[in-house]
């Protein structure tokens, strides 16, 4: 093996391959690795943030479901309450209109049987009077003895 | 290396296979001046630059995209090798330093790509070299130890200079004779240290070169198998299903050998560099 001046060229080759190396090529290369090895631990903080977040979420979420709930419930209760005395009142009116119908018609009856009564003695004195007048035709002044044929006539009526 | 050749000729008893084998272990040399260092070997510097050129396409023009958001197969790649250097230099080195990585990261790469030009059948490319006129070719720079030797003395360099940097020029020359058996053995410590840093640059270079021109020379072995041979010939059934399956073993094989020695080169790197950094 005979060393010549191969040597001083092959060494001094690698020597600037190395300066060109350290200088141009490997800042990026590490600064590639670098910088995406920090993007890496970020993203997965911010994936544990993430996840963090959708717990407290969906906490937030069951508490709004619930308040939701129980309102619903409350208001449920209302309308039934409601309902319940809206039907109270509707049954105690009708109950009141009836009755108030019912006094009105046996005041009617009343007044209409009364009438009858009165109009049946009218025509019962009046019969009576025709009767007796027939009777006693010619004995009984009409006008005279008008005074004690009313008499009998209001007493016939009672 | 002739004795090599040799040996391997008078084993194989063919001068066609030495004149094979030498062919393949020569260089494209071209001669710059007078005495043998003067020589370049034009394909282990070619080779390497291509290479170069490929890693640098890699970690600087194709980095420069590279995205912090969902990242593309090729980033993913290029990605996966740089957080295991980077992570294997923090593990190793204590200091705070914006050099030993990338040079970590070089050397890896740089290493594999030359490493892998040994995956490349043997004889495709000096073949096609051959036909364009270029006689001689190796397109293994790793396998050249002008090429191991040169990233092994810009290693020794920087962990002189590592060593300078973090311990002063006191601190630094100072050691050369307190450690480690305190200022009374200083001749030793000295003797011990000189020893410690030329074997360093020595045993990082032998290491990749040996193995890389082994597996060369292996690869080169089983091309060895068939040579010469014809179709009518009796010796190519018999040695071309051999050649076939050992040519695949050593290929697999191989592929783990490339990538050992690559990572052993940056991490020795690795640990020269931080023992540099620490005090005693």
């Amino acid at each position: 093996m005979n060393i010549n001046l191969t040597l001083v060229i092959q060494g001094l080759a690698f020597f600037a391959t190395a300066w060109l190396v350290m200088k141009f090529g490997w800042p990026h290369i590490i600064g590639a690795i670098e910088e995406r090895q920090k993007k890496i631990a970020d993203g997965l903080n911010a994936a544990e943030e993430g996840k963090r977040a959708l717990a407290s979420a969906s906490e937030k979420q069951d508490q709004v479901i619930r308040e939701a709930r129980g309102e619903a419930t409350g208001i449920r209760d209302r309308a039934e309450k409601e309902y319940a005395a809206i039907l109270d009142k509707a049954k105690a009116d009708a109950i009141a209109e009836g009755s108030r119908q019912k006094a009105v018609a046996i005041a009617e009856i009343a007044t209409e049987a009364h009438r009858a009564r009165e109009e049946l003695s009218h025509k019962v004195a009046e019969l009576a009077v025709k009767g007796a007048e027939r009777l006693i035709r010619k004995e009984i002044d009409a006008a005279a003895h008008k005074a004690l044929l009313d008499d009998l006539i209001s007493e016939i009526a009672r | 290396m002739d004795k090599l050749v040799t040996m391997i000729s008078a084993e194989g008893g063919s001068a066609g296979m030495t004149e094979y084998i030498k062919h393949h272990l020569a260089h494209l040399t071209i001669k710059v001046g007078e005495g043998p260092f003067w020589a370049i070997h034009l394909d282990s510097v070619f080779f390497k630059f291509v290479m170069i050129a490929v890693f640098l396409f890699l970690f600087i023009k194709v980095a420069r995209g590279f995205t912090s958001g969902v990242p593309g197969k090729l980033q993913c790649a290029i990605e996966m090798v740089v957080e295991m250097v980077d992570g294997l230099v923090k593990e190793t080195f204590h200091g705070n330093s914006k050099l030993i990585a990338p040079l970590a990261m070089t050397i890896f790469g740089l290493v594999f790509l030359m490493n892998f030009m040994d995956m490349i059948p043997v004889d495709l490319l000096p073949a096609t070299a051959h036909a364009a006129g270029i006689n001689y070719l190796r397109v293994v720079p790793t396998a050249d130890l002008n090429t191991t030797l040169g990233m092994a003395l810009c290693v020794f360099l920087l962990i002189q200079y590592m060593g300078i940097k973090h311990k002063g020029l006191g601190g630094f020359f100072g050691e050369f004779f307190t450690a480690p058996f305190g200022p009374k053995g200083a001749p030793a410590n000295l003797l011990l240290r000189v020893i410690e840093e030329a074997v360093r640059p020595v045993s990082l270079s032998l290491r990749l070169f040996g193995n890389m021109y082994a597996g060369e020379l292996i690869f080169i072995l089983i091309a060895v198998m068939t040579l010469g041979a014809t179709l009518s010939s009796l010796s190519f059934y018999a040695l071309a299903p051999v050649q076939l399956l050992a040519g695949f073993v050593w290929t697999v094989f191989h592929i783990l050998v490339i990538t050992l020695q690559a990572f052993i080169f940056m991490m020795l790197t690795i640990v020269y560099l931080s023992m540099a950094a620490e005090h005693h």
